[in-house]
């Protein structure tokens, strides 16, 4: 298939950026979006132009790296994945494609259409950890029980991969389903339990610092979310910190 | 306690709390109005016990005033903060796909109200606390009305056209507003509202119930007025 | 230069114990004036860098990744493994050895991998600890599954994304020393060369991926936590940024490699689409459990299931040729990973590949779901199923076990795996080769140390599955935090290492000028365009079978792109910015000098072993016929290179590898 691709070009974090126009031609509908994005920028590098630089590493949808914004949305239009998994086939020869970075004040673009998102390492600098020493001392593994239930429940939590659309996809650029996700993994452990309170605090106000917008909970983060991320993490983390308020 | 409003989430919890008071506000005076279309009487001698006493004149009467004014006032820092949080905005956002219009457009259904709150202000509140804690007249009476005042000022306020439009058109906009608002205040305490069918047919009854019983009356009383 | 492999001394389950009470030990006041440098975020380098920093040392940690919670470790589905015996199923740390020297096919060194199955219980305590979700049962106990080559359940897990957790579990350790100022994090950093300064490694020279700046960064000790050289093939179910540059950097400077030939090429991979395709996915082994491995039986059925005109599914039972029940009757579907690879191969090459490419076998879960719905059925007490009954009692249970897979294979082919077979073919997975290190994860260049899968040491020529997990973390926190601490009690006094030294200047012209050289080329043809020819000239010659005749091709061929590749490469850009295609450059030229490396050591070792299989090298007659046949009495030992200038030139120094606790045994399936 023959597309159109409007890409945001910005050559680096102080330059202003604009949307620019491409033709790519021969498109397979198997290939990925990345494999198609590899396709422009071979293109690109043939006639000597600048390839579009995005981020990406594993493209099997684990590592959380690559981030676009296309036609409107985070990861694209399909759902339950991220962009590396977004297939052609989700697409019509002949169509426009719009391609945008990730947008928040806190994730600054850097060039074309990688962001920055360090703010979510510095946010789990602030508490997204459990103090234990890794010297081996620890007791035995079965020595802490832990039901099913709130195992598989944090399990799901934990599956988070930190890509940022959540961010990206709320209108208010908000990071709460991220942080919820972290608070809530170890909130429902009992190893997380010792600096429940500390930690969801922290990691609350690091996120403030950061200058993510709030919530409005209009559940847009848990559709895009490519891990399928609930809402119940954000309305735990609010408990969370009512509870250390009170305390 | 002080840190946890000043969190994002403590503004939050404070905004839910706000909207749970004037939910239930929402409630009870839809309940007095309605009795409006059923018994003048009735309606008035209600009115006046609402208008006279000193608790709920003193004690509640500024605790709504303040849940007004900070639902507002907070809802606009929220969203100036939001604002600030994507300095850049998308050339294309597909918001449909993935949320409702009335989600993402909160701050505009609630301006909307905020206008015809004040229409209202003008209309009604502004004009009782004239007679009240100006002139001093707690009685109730009006020159030329038989009985109290309550159900004669309502129907007059009716007789315009325009006005009972600008209150149709506002209660939609209430519709919308607690169409996501109710769900999203229980959520806001940390309850996963959004996810639980039974909260979401409960909030959208009251969010539908509410404002279509507030247009019927402003309907009900602009076609029944006595001349 | 004689390899010494500083095993300590005594029996093999004494040798870690005592090693530890011997070593040398750095006083915690002055682990704060010691400087140390790990590039790699992975589970061995994050778990190493967390440590040591927990220890009190000054670390700084290394990723090209923007963060280190995205290391290719993350990627790992299926589980870690653990001589825990929870399941009370007989195991115990010396099975664990065991079966880990076994699955290596005795190419791996005694003493190192005892310790590792010794240290391996600690691992799963410590990241319990840690908040690691793993998968419980209902007494809330840790569950564990089996996986191939062994006889007991002893792999712990976390749904299909036990990589994930762990490395998020040493992300969190490291986040923890972050925050406390003991690790400084350079993210979106590439380690281009290493500095050594009186035969010590005493820094590095990184680019910042963000700015292009080149910049000295000093240590009393450099760790190399890089992974593995799988890109090597272009295609692998590697990460497009995993390279082989640190380890390829510090050969250069006098680290031998050991043992490149032995790559695991892993059968479970969606097969490749067409020549765009960028990388491949690897699915979980677990899938052969219940899959049928299977082409068609005539030439017809394949052109007519090529051309479109026959589905899989109109081909009856002895249409079929289950080519695996067929050869291996004992294990069937369930040999181990080089085995059902080479199966596949052989069978593909003799033309029955069912996709475009040629190059796709069939996995078919029709007998499973069958199989489970019946069971199914008379569960429920439901009399006289009717066949829709059964089937969809049976893919309720298969997608309670594979649901996840199964939607993923569904998003990139685009076809229910439920209703119709998957497709796969190997794929480059995982290398067990890598830089030789001694007993102390030390390689051949003082004070610089190389852990998990870049290192060399504890696989042999075949990687047992859920044993990656275990390796890497088992260096990074528990093994060398001790050795290390026993080469640094010596650097207490040494201060802090300038970086306005002869040493740093030279290295660091070194790196510009190779980068000037990149962006001053301008060739014709992009970086890609030369690694996609490697990887093909690597996939057809020192792919899954290997013989003498195409691996000199390969060494003549590789050394012929690589000339090209310096005179006609095409770099965009400019050095000063974010330049995907300059880092591309530097890793690519790396990839061209260690494929013909490759080469040479699969030449050199002419005997059938694990991932490496020399089709010189197979039993000619008996029940083992045309299996792999290894050579004891020549090849028991390691090969390491030392660099020479050209790859042709390395020469090989040997370990030899002795067997004091295990007897050596030809492996069979049949």
């Amino acid at each position: 298939m023959n597309l159109t691709l409007k890409i945001w070009r910005q050559k680096s974090a102080s330059d202003k950026g604009k949307m620019v126009d491409y033709k790519v031609t021969d498109i397979s509908e198997h290939m990925s979006f990345l494999e198609m994005m590899d396709v422009l920028n071979e293109q690109l590098v043939n006639s000597g132009e600048d390839p579009v630089a995005f981020d990406h590493d594993c493209r099997e949808g684990i590592c959380g790296m690559c981030s676009m914004y296309i036609n409107g949305e985070a990861h694209g239009p399909d759902r339950g994945i991220t962009t590396c998994q977004l297939h052609m086939r989700m697409f019509k020869d002949g169509d426009t494609i719009t391609i945008e970075p990730f947008r928040a004040t806190a994730f600054p673009v850097i060039k074309d259409l990688v962001v920055d998102r360090t703010a979510f390492d510095r946010i789990q600098h602030a508490g997204g950890y459990i103090s234990v020493n890794t010297s081996g001392n620890t007791q035995d593994a079965n020595s802490i029980p832990i039901s099913k239930h709130a195992a598989d429940e944090a399990m799901d939590a934990a599956t988070c991969i930190g890509c940022g659309a959540c961010v990206a996809t709320c209108k208010n650029s908000s990071a709460m389903l991220f942080v919820g996700a972290k608070v809530s993994q170890y909130a429902l452990l009992p190893q997380g339990q010792i600096e429940a309170a500390d930690r969801v605090q922290n990691m609350v106000a690091q996120m403030d610092l950061e200058g993510f917008g709030n919530c409005t909970n209009t559940g847009a983060c848990e559709i895009e979310c490519p891990k399928g991320i609930s809402l119940e993490n954000i309305a735990r983390m609010n408990r969370e910190l009512m509870k250390a308020a009170i305390k | 306690m002080s840190g946890f409003f000043k969190s994002s989430i403590g503004r939050k919890v404070a905004m839910a709390l706000s909207a749970f008071f004037l939910m239930f506000f929402l409630l009870q005076h839809f309940a007095i109005n309605i009795l409006s279309v059923f018994s003048a009487d009735t309606f008035n001698e209600v009115s006046h016990f609402m208008g006279t006493n000193p608790l709920i004149q003193y004690v509640l009467q500024p605790v709504l005033i303040f849940g007004v004014v900070f639902h507002f006032v907070m809802g606009f820092v929220l969203e100036l903060k939001n604002k600030k949080a994507r300095n850049v905005a998308y050339v294309k956002n597909n918001g449909a796909a993935n949320s409702s219009w009335m989600s993402r457009n909160m701050i505009w259904s609630g301006a909307a109200i905020l206008a015809f709150i004040i229409l209202h202000f003008i209309d009604f509140w502004f004009p009782e606390i004239n007679t009240k804690f100006i002139q001093g007249d707690w009685s109730g009476m009006h020159e030329g009305v038989e009985g109290y005042r309550y159900f004669h000022e309502l129907q007059e306020k009716f007789v315009s056209p325009i006005r009972v439009g600008a209150y149709v058109l506002a209660f939609i906009f209430l519709a919308l507003h607690l169409l996501h608002g109710f769900t999203s205040a229980f959520q806001s305490m940390g309850y996963t509202a959004m996810h639980k069918k039974t909260l979401q047919n409960i909030g959208k009854a009251y969010a539908i119930i509410i404002p279509l019983g507030f247009i019927f009356i402003a309907i009900y009383h602009h076609f029944n007025h006595i001349h | 230069m004689a390899l010494d492999s500083k095993v300590p001394k005594g029996p093999l389950k004494d040798k870690w114990t005592t090693y530890k009470d011997h070593i040398n030990l750095v006083n915690p006041a002055n682990k704060r004036h010691i400087d140390i440098i790990v590039v790699g975020t992975g589970l061995a380098g994050g778990s190493a860098a967390a440590t040591l920093a927990e220890l009190g040392y000054n670390v700084k940690a290394f990723c090209y990744q923007d963060s280190p919670r995205r290391a290719h470790s993350i990627a790992a589905q299926g589980g870690i493994n653990a001589a825990k015996n929870y399941q009370g199923d007989g195991d115990s740390t010396y099975r664990l050895f065991y079966d880990t020297v076994k699955g290596g096919d005795y190419r791996s060194r005694e003493a190192n991998v005892y310790r590792l199955a010794e240290v391996s219980a600690n691992i799963i305590d410590q990241c319990v600890a840690q908040g690691v979700p793993f998968a419980r049962d209902y007494g809330g106990l840790l569950d564990n599954r089996s996986f191939g080559g062994v006889l007991v359940s002893r792999t712990f897990y976390a749904k299909g994304q036990t990589g994930q957790q762990l490395l998020l579990g040493a992300y969190s350790a490291m986040n923890r020393q972050i925050a406390r100022g003991k690790i400084q994090m350079y993210n979106r950093h590439e380690m281009l060369d290493v500095v050594k300064i009186d035969g010590k490694a005493r820094g590095i020279i990184a680019r910042d991926l963000i700015t292009g700046k080149i910049e000295r960064h000093s240590a009393h000790a450099v760790v190399i936590a890089s992974g593995g050289y799988g890109n090597v093939y272009f295609l692998s179910t590697n990460a497009m940024g995993s390279n082989a540059t640190a380890a390829w950097k510090i050969h250069k400077k006098g680290a031998f490699f050991a043992n490149p030939c032995y790559t695991q090429i892993h059968p479970t991979c969606i097969p490749r689409s067409g020549d765009y395709q960028s990388k491949l996915t690897l699915m979980s082994e677990s899938l052969r459990n219940d899959g049928r491995i299977w082409v068609p039986k005539n030439m017809d059925d394949v052109i007519a299931i090529r051309e479109g005109r026959k589905k899989p599914t109109d081909l009856s039972e002895d249409e079929r040729d289950y080519y695996l029940e067929r050869r291996y009757p004992a294990f069937g579907n369930l040999v181990p990973r080089d085995v059902a690879s080479r199966a596949a191969k052989e069978r593909c090459d003799a033309g029955y590949g069912v996709n475009a490419t040629g190059e796709a076998v069939y996995l078919d879960f029709a007998s499973a779901i069958e199989r489970y719905g019946k069971e199914q059925a008379k569960i429920h007490n439901i009399d006289n199923p009717s066949k829709e009954k059964i089937i969809e009692l049976g893919e309720a249970i298969v997608e309670a076990k594979y649901g996840n897979l199964f939607q993923m294979y569904e998003k990139i082919v685009d076809e229910n795996p439920y209703k119709t077979p998957m497709m796969i073919y190997p794929a480059t997975h995982y290398t067990m080769g890598g830089i030789w290190v001694d007993y102390n994860l030390m390689t051949t260049v003082d004070g610089l140390y190389c852990i998990g899968e870049a290192n060399f040491s504890d696989h042999g020529a075949n990687r047992l599955g859920a044993s990656a997990l275990m390796q890497g973390l088992a260096d990074g926190y528990f093994v060398l935090p001790y050795t290390i601490g026993d080469y640094l009690a010596d650097d207490i006094r040494t201060g802090k290492i300038p970086t306005d030294t002869k040493e740093f200047e030279e290295a660091e012209k070194e790196v510009t000028d190779r980068i000037n050289f990149f962006i001053n080329n301008k060739g014709t043809k992009s970086v890609d365009h030369f690694h996609k020819r490697l990887g093909k000239v690597m996939w057809d010659k020192v792919g899954m079978s290997r013989n003498e005749k195409g691996l000199k091709e390969a060494m003549a061929e590789i050394k012929a792109i690589r000339e090209e590749f310096w005179k006609d490469v095409k770099v965009p850009g400019t050095a000063n910015e974010m330049n995907p295609e300059l880092e591309k450059a530097g890793r690519v030229a790396d990839f061209l000098e260690l494929g013909e490396l490759f080469a040479k050591d699969a030449l050199e070792r002419n005997e059938s072993c694990g991932g490496h299989f020399r089709e010189e090298s197979v039993e000619l007659d008996g029940e083992q016929k045309g299996e792999a046949k290894r050579n004891d009495k020549e090849y028991a030992y390691v090969a390491a290179w030392e660099y020479k200038g050209e790859p042709s030139e390395a020469v090989l120094h040997k370990e030899e590898l002795e067997f004091k606790d295990i007897e050596l045994k030809q492996r069979s399936y049949k």
